[in-house]
């Protein structure tokens, strides 16, 4: 089974974020980058069933130059091939376009099966996987905490309000995954030194046949405004509970009108 | 005054959610409120009272097993349709798993733009969004299209007005390739009748400081007798004490009640990301040092186990 995996590279969500001031975008110069936490969940379940399947696994990044570091990381984990989506007119672009070019790199790449973490720690606009699917014609299983493949048929838990659902379809199709799904594996010495000689393919707007002005600030179709950063919050009283901590505190509770 | 569609999310249990009151709410800024019912057969019936309450003048149903057997697809299908019919003024949808997916179809199909996300919305459908974890206030527009939003939870205050809405079925007609994933079982994994978690007024969360699952009776306890839902963190999560989909935070579930009590969690910024918009916040910590009382409006340094108990007593003496 052929699987690609999305990769996205964001500002590490355990340090300070922030918008860029110029143009509205986050800004990735004076963060930390890693791979999106989620997608890492997403490499480990591709590698599992190529293990038990066999098949291939291809990372698929769209991204500015310093995403090829992401894109070495992830194939320290295991996959034998990326695919970097790279061009500098994409700079801006919003998650309906960024899902035209995904959707435009995954034609040409032709994978069984899609997987992707159900959300990036940066937007966290969880729209990516069906945006795909609804290019593609193919079916969407998101939100999946448990995944089976049974031949050309998959089966989801799909973690829910009220519990699961178990939702099966056909490949191809796309798969989004939480962080309950598996343990993803540490990237061993050897599969370090083996990722630096892995093929990276780059692919440009005019390889997948979109064009510039799809895309980017041009071709978005929503606009950040403005933003401001909110002002911290700051502790108010704290006691040390000297007996009767759990009374002082329903009496906070209780100024507060909410006992 | 145009129409704007508010698409309905309900449980089978509970009837209509709060966050689709918030949205009627917040769609009569922006026109005239229609529901919309995307679900199996009889689906509008049990819920056209409430929706009436808060000011939906139309409710258009679709319902059928197509939909209710299939994941989100069908029901996008059927969604773009009524809005190249009607030419809304808006599309609300709710900021959470489906109404997500459903809005991202739709965004596709139409060519649309789309904010998710959205605690505000102006006459003008200018939104706001909270982003990085509550760090920053973005204020964003769609600019190709109508506004496609998806409200989060807990981010307006829902208030009545009474309508009485005229109800409308749909025809619902979708592709083979809407039908591609089919839902065969659904199951319930929620305890008791706690209120859902990201609309809940009140949220007692557990962290690694509980100690272990039975421990989280505690937890439990004190939220029913706030009336609140329980949440817990990560850390909690990940020593299986309580399960994923109550967990706040950065890979879980963003919160913003009135009041957020956490019980033996540190405040990584893993879960501040989920929680720290809340408008009250109480800690019980033994680590005076923990950053969660650098958010916390109350805090109390010392053993849970001890606290807890006393303040659950202390609530009961002045019920």
């Amino acid at each position: 089974m052929n699987i690609v995996v999305l990769v996205k590279q964001v500002p590490d969500s355990g340090a300070d974020r922030n918008l860029r001031a110029d143009d509205n975008t986050v800004d990735r110069g004076s963060a930390n980058n890693v791979i999106n936490e989620m997608d890492e969940y997403a490499i480990e379940e591709a590698l599992k069933i190529k293990e038990a399947h066999g098949g291939e696994v291809t990372i698929l990044t769209m991204g500015p130059d310093r995403a090829t570091e992401s894109i070495r990381k992830a194939l320290s984990m295991g996959p034998d091939a990326a695919v970097h989506v790279l061009d500098d007119a994409l700079h801006g672009s919003c998650a309906v376009a960024t899902s035209k070019v995904l959707a435009a790199a995954l034609g040409q790449l032709g994978a069984d099966l899609v997987i992707c973490g159900a959300e990036s720690t940066d937007g966290r606009v969880q729209v990516m996987p069906h945006m795909l699917a609804e290019r593609l014609g193919v079916a969407a299983l998101t939100g999946a905490r448990k995944l089976t493949v049974d031949g050309g048929t998959l089966t989801v838990e799909r973690q829910t309000e009220e519990g699961y659902e178990v939702v099966t379809a056909s490949t191809p199709a796309v798969v989004s995954v939480w962080d309950t799904i598996n343990e993803p594996r540490y990237p061993s010495f050897k599969g370090i030194m083996a990722a630096k000689k892995k093929p990276v393919k780059t692919l440009s707007l005019a390889d997948l046949g979109v064009a510039p002005t799809e895309v980017g600030f041009e071709g978005a179709t929503s606009a950040v405004v403005e933003h401001t950063r909110r002002p911290p919050r700051s502790g108010g009283a704290k006691i040390t509970d000297e007996g009767e901590g759990g009374v002082k505190l329903v009496e906070f509770l209780a100024t507060e009108k909410f006992v | 005054m145009a129409e704007v569609l508010v698409v309905v999310e309900a449980t089978r249990e509970f009837g209509v959610k709060k966050v689709t009151l918030e949205m009627l709410t917040l769609a009569r800024g922006l026109g005239t409120p229609s529901a919309v019912v995307l679900g199996g057969a009889g689906a509008a019936d049990a819920l056209s009272a409430k929706l009436g309450e808060y000011g939906a003048e139309k409710i258009y149903a679709a319902e059928s097993e197509e939909i209710d057997g299939h994941l989100v697809a069908p029901k996008a299908t059927v969604l773009a349709e009524l809005v190249n019919r009607v030419q809304p003024a808006a599309v609300l949808l709710a900021s959470a798993q489906e109404g997500k997916e459903i809005a991202a179809r739709l965004a596709v199909k139409l060519d649309n733009g789309i904010l998710t996300d959205v605690v505000g919305l102006d006459a003008d459908g200018t939104a706001t969004q909270v982003a990085f974890a509550g760090s920053t206030i973005v204020k964003s527009k769609v600019t190709k299209g109508l506004p496609l939003v998806t409200v989060r939870p807990n981010s307006v205050t829902p208030t009545p007005a009474a309508a009485t809405p005229a109800v409308e079925q749909l025809t619902v007609a979708v592709t083979d390739t809407d039908k591609l994933a089919k839902v065969v079982e659904r199951v319930a994994e929620q305890k008791g009748s706690r209120p859902e978690l990201t609309e809940a007024g009140i949220v007692v969360s557990g962290g690694r400081g509980v100690g272990n699952a039975d421990n989280f009776k505690l937890v439990e306890e004190l939220a029913d007798l706030l009336g609140g839902a329980v949440g817990a963190s990560r850390a909690a999560v990940d020593s299986g004490y309580y399960p994923h989909q109550f967990q706040v935070g950065q890979t879980g579930k963003t919160v913003s009640p009135q009041l957020y009590v956490a019980l033996g969690i540190s405040g990584a910024i893993q879960h501040r990301a989920g929680m720290q918009t809340s408008k009250t916040i109480v800690a019980v910590n033994k680590d005076g040092e923990a950053p969660i009382f650098e958010l916390a409006d109350y805090g109390v340094v010392g053993d849970l186990f001890k606290i807890v108990p006393q303040a659950a007593e202390e609530i009961r003496k002045r019920k």
